[in-house]
């Protein structure tokens, strides 16, 4: 009969509403537990420096132009030894949308996202990052890679002294 | 202290425990429920608020009482004053009726547990819960506003539709326990409760209460997702609170009624009476809740279908069958 099958249905709600009743509630409660980030979280961006110290980023602007929200913006300037750095770099976190853009485009892996996701302040001003906010003294993802033993060879060391670098071939020794 | 000032001082202490514990006990509903429906849907519920967020309706208290008292720009508004006090004194006042114990002896004079032994307790009852229904309707009708309104008819509706339904499912106690007292009809339970007679007769009542008090499954004027809030749509403050405590002091009250109607009223093994009608009466509101975390929202033609077309004709053959049997025994 019907309403035999449509009573059973409501009760079969009840027993389903009864067992969860019963069951660990799945809330994690934030500030007290924190859920470990996964390794490959996008949140706080920070400028790394290479394993011997210096700064990794050479001010290309390639992470601005890929920004798509338009939060990075700096200014590049070349030191004595031809090496480019950035005068001042800033990064608007009360604009940045955490997307991973930037890290992506960056050639010398300087800019990286890091799993620090508690960034909350009082005065949004306090969003704004300056360069010697986002310089942390590592390496970051990447602990070997040095962009100088690859590339921009000729400027901060002589040529053929790259890693995957043969020597420079003397044109005169080929001739016939 | 003279005879009189006693009595005069056992009623005071009595009534005021009486608003003490209803009161209380309709805010701490409140808590359970939220609470109980977060354990339906695997949360925690509040639990911020003091240990195990117990302060939380004294926080929600702090937050009604402080909070803005609009009145929507033409608003009938003496009307709009009125009906939240409308809603919410007559659900106390059923109270009054409703024996919560076995009488007390103190001093050599013995104190019944019920505000006001009424010879015609049930009907005053009913005609309470009647009352009732003008709190939804002129608060609805008064607030000016098209949800409000539509809320406000759909509980006229609602409520005097299943109040026939909830008197009818009655009639067999009466028959029963051959009085309209309460504190008889509890008597008449002493040995077994009327819900093993009159198993029809509870399923009836307990719909019916659960549409009077306006629950989920037929919480149609209030109807969040319809009609916002229904008939208290352009109600804050403590205005709303009145009504929001209104409804819970409503399922204490109708909770109390179920049980002193079918589950045996305070009589019990073991515990004391009030502990037993307590108990009973949490029962019944904690499967108020329940339901409300497993029905959802009847249909208005299917709550009218099952007002006049199933419930009504079954608590009348109920009658006619208890008559038949009561004739026969």
């Amino acid at each position: 009969m019907q309403i035999v099958s449509d009573i059973q249905a409501i009760l079969g709600g009840f027993r389903v509403t009864l067992a969860h009743m019963l069951r660990k509630p799945v809330t994690i409660q934030y500030p007290e537990e924190k859920r470990p980030p996964y390794p490959r979280y996008r949140a706080r961006i920070v400028l790394t420096r290479d394993p011997d110290g210096g700064e990794r980023c050479v001010a290309c602007y390639l992470c601005s132009a890929a920004c798509p929200v338009d939060c990075i913006s700096m200014q590049s300037t070349e030191s004595k030894d031809g090496r480019r750095y950035a005068a001042w770099f800033r990064i608007n976190f009360s604009r940045c949308i955490f997307c991973g853009l930037c890290a992506e485009a960056c050639p010398t892996m300087a800019i990286q996202m890091t799993s620090d996701y508690e960034i909350c302040k009082r005065d949004i001003m306090d969003l704004l990052y300056e360069k010697e906010d986002l310089l942390i003294d590592g390496c970051g993802k990447d602990a070997t890679y040095n962009f100088y033993r690859h590339a921009g060879i000729g400027i901060s060391q002589p040529r053929g002294s790259g890693t995957e670098e043969t020597k420079p071939v003397d044109a005169r020794s080929l001739l016939p | 202290m003279t005879a009189f000032t006693l009595d005069i001082t056992l009623f005071a202490v009595k009534l005021a425990l009486v608003f003490f514990v209803i009161l209380t006990l309709a805010a701490y509903l409140v808590f359970a429920e939220r609470k109980v429906l977060a354990w339906v849907q695997d949360r925690k519920g509040p639990n911020r608020v003091g240990p195990y967020g117990l302060l939380q309706p004294l926080a929600d208290l702090i937050k009604l009482l402080t909070k803005e008292d609009v009145v929507p720009s033409g608003a009938d508004r003496w009307l709009f004053y009125l009906a939240p006090a409308m809603a919410a004194i007559p659900a106390i006042l059923i109270f009054s009726v409703i024996p919560f114990g076995a009488p007390l002896t103190i001093y050599g004079r013995t104190l019944p547990l019920v505000v006001a032994d009424l010879n015609v307790g049930l009907l005053f009852f009913l005609a309470l819960s009647s009352i009732a229904v003008y709190g939804v309707a002129i608060g609805g009708w008064a607030s000016n506003s098209k949800y409000a309104l539509l809320g406000g008819i759909r509980g006229l509706a609602q409520l005097i539709s299943y109040e026939l339904s909830m008197g009818l499912s009655l009639v067999p106690i009466v028959m029963l326990s051959h009085s309209f007292n309460l504190t008889d009809i509890v008597a008449a339970q002493e040995s077994v409760p009327f819900i093993v007679y009159q198993p029809l007769a509870f399923i009836i009542f307990l719909l019916s209460i659960t549409a009077e008090c306006k629950r989920i499954p037929f919480d149609l004027p209030e109807a969040e997702g319809e009609l916002v809030a229904g008939f208290h749509t352009e109600y804050s403050g403590m205005r709303f609170g009145l009504f929001f405590v209104g409804e819970y002091i409503n399922i204490v009250v109708l909770g109390g009624l179920a049980a002193t109607f079918f589950l045996g009223g305070w009589h019990g093994p073991l515990f004391p009476p009030a502990v037993w009608f307590s108990l009973k009466t949490l029962a019944i509101a904690f499967f108020f809740i329940w339901m409300r975390g497993t029905l959802p929202r009847l249909r208005y033609d299917q709550l009218m279908h099952l007002g006049w077309k199933v419930l009504t004709p079954l608590a009348l053959l109920n009658i006619l069958a208890t008559g038949w049997w009561l004739a026969l025994k």
